[in-house]
């Protein structure tokens, strides 16, 4: 791999990890210096790979600047400590000797803590996924307001109000204790959802950029269950929806980079192996008692698997939205619940319980209309694909809308 | 937006009255449909399944199992519903299934606080 190439992959696998083993050793007040330390490190990579070429290990490189780095960076408070000021009893005296531990293990444990110190319900839920995005993925300022089609300033200030805020709330970088822990998770879970769904429906059109929200999803999502203290039923709940919709990932986008329906979309090329996970993570979810949001989002999630369009499929899946629809409403799950019930109880039914839900600003609503009058009053279905089409807001929803009206 | 409570009552001590597992599934899918049908308009807000077992206390310290002995119209669950007017109220409380059976009862009834009590 080339070092142009090479120094934005490492910073993604990277950097997430020395931030946080060094956020862990400098405490949530000094998150700059971590931060500033962990820059700095990939900032020497870029001048020194070019001219001197790439490390035989170049993450162990990465590591061994660090650790320097922060050593150097100690020693100054302590020379400050002794030299300058020797009357203060300074603690970064005591730091001095500390050796910073990039070991895998004291990685993993860190990254974990982190999680569950940037999801602190203290601090917003904007905050909490910005902070996500840049401690635990290692997104890029960029990257960050590319997803969410938000300028770098806008970014760089929500960051800084969200590390200030920690600050405030003094929160520490640890696993919460077993009686919090349901609850803490609770919030974890949500930003990982969130993240994941940026991914898969967003409108931005960096695919590359989309698909790695989703996979740093599940691989945070893959660390929690991989936890003793954390591998909950609801973390496997939320793992298995993940894995059913990312085994499309490589169906759903033509080779043109145009987004291909569920219907249109082969299913050949689902991924086998995703599925099946799903099918592992949500039998692991069924252990307890507990039937979450996520656990009814992953059966609709695995239904959604079997592309056959059986009875037993739409009732399951009608079951599994009525279901969802009664523990946490959202329009996008009412218009699909009554998509099911046309599936189960006939197109009539559909329209019936479609004029009831009123979603007159939302185009998808228009849409299902358009597509439940489709062979029963043509002229109906023609008027509702066009209100869909004055208010779609992507291209990808507008290609879609018009290709039905021309099979109309 | 006010709410109200929907109250059912059907037959639940009564042998030949009791559904059978297969049955029970089939009305348990239809409540779901009813349920879900009210939710997917955002009009649902909280609902709860009640045991069979129960105890009822009365005047003078008398105690029995449960209210049945009297009535073959118990209590077997309630939701709470959003709506603008009891008659919105009531529209939607139609479609719920145990109305299907002879003899079951659905009620609905505003939700009011001791505050906003005329």
């Amino acid at each position: 791999m080339q070092h142009t190439t090479l120094i934005p992959h490492l910073f993604r696998t990277e950097y997430r990890k020395i931030v946080s083993v060094l956020c862990r050793h400098f405490g949530l007040q000094q998150m700059e210096i971590a931060e500033d330390i962990t820059s700095d490190t990939f900032l020497t990579a870029a001048e020194t790979w070019p001219l001197k070429g790439i490390p035989q290990q170049p993450a162990a490189w990465l590591y061994h600047v660090a650790k320097n780095k922060t050593k150097n960076y100690l020693q100054r408070g302590l020379l400050f400590a002794t030299k300058i000021s020797p009357d203060i009893k300074n603690n970064s005296a005591e730091g001095y000797e500390e050796e910073i531990d990039l070991s895998p293990q004291n990685v993993n444990d860190s990254q974990l803590q982190m999680m569950f110190a940037v999801c602190h319900p203290a601090i917003s839920r904007e905050a909490q996924i910005g902070l996500s995005l840049r401690i635990l993925c290692g997104f890029g300022i960029e990257e960050i307001a590319d997803a969410f089609l938000t300028s770098k300033e806008t970014v760089n200030k929500r960051l800084f109000r969200a590390k200030e805020k920690l600050k405030e709330e003094k929160i520490n970088i640890e696993l919460p204790p077993p009686a919090a822990m349901n609850e803490r998770l609770e919030a974890v879970l949500i930003i990982i959802y969130l993240l994941f769904n940026e991914g898969y429906y967003s409108v931005s059109q960096n695919k590359t950029l989309r698909k790695d929200l989703c996979l740093e999803a599940m691989r945070l999502c893959t660390m929690l269950v991989e936890n003793e203290s954390t591998n909950k039923p609801a973390v496997n709940a939320l793992l298995a929806p993940m894995c059913f919709h990312a085994s499309r990932f490589d169906a759903r986008i033509s080779e043109h980079g145009e987004h291909i329906l569920y219907e249109e979309q082969d299913a050949k090329l689902w991924n086998a192996d995703l599925i099946s996970k799903g099918g592992y993570f949500l039998n692991r979810a069924a252990s307890g008692n507990e039937l979450s949001k996520y656990h009814l989002e992953a059966g609709i999630a695995y239904w959604n698997t079997q592309k056959e369009d059986t009875k037993e499929k739409w009732a399951n899946i009608l079951y599994f939205y009525n279901r969802l629809l009664q523990i946490a409403y959202s329009p996008i799950a009412a218009l699909n619940r009554t998509y099911a019930l046309a599936k189960v109880n006939g197109k009539q039914a559909g329209i019936a319980a479609a004029e009831q839900l009123e979603l007159t600003s939302n185009h998808f609503y228009f849409a299902l209309l358009g597509e439940l009058y489709t062979g029963v009053d043509a002229a109906k279905a023609k008027e509702y694909y066009e209100k869909a089409l004055v208010l779609a807001k992507t291209e990808a929803d507008k290609t879609a809308i018009r290709k039905k009206l021309d099979h109309l | 937006m006010e709410e109200f409570i929907v109250i059912m009552r059907l037959d639940i001590l009564t042998k030949e009255a009791q559904p059978s597992p297969e049955q029970m599934q089939v009305y348990m899918q239809r409540y779901h449909d009813w349920v879900g049908g009210i939710a997917a308009q955002d009009k649902f807000v909280g609902g709860t399944g009640l045991s069979k077992e129960g105890k009822v206390l009365k005047f003078n310290d008398v105690m029995t199992d449960g209210p049945y002995a009297e009535t073959k119209e118990s209590i077997a669950g309630f939701i709470t519903i959003r709506a603008k007017d009891l008659e919105e109220a009531v529209s939607l409380a139609k479609g719920c299934p145990i109305l299907k059976g002879e003899g079951n009862t659905v009620e609905v009834r505003q939700i009011v606080t001791g505050h906003n009590k005329v």
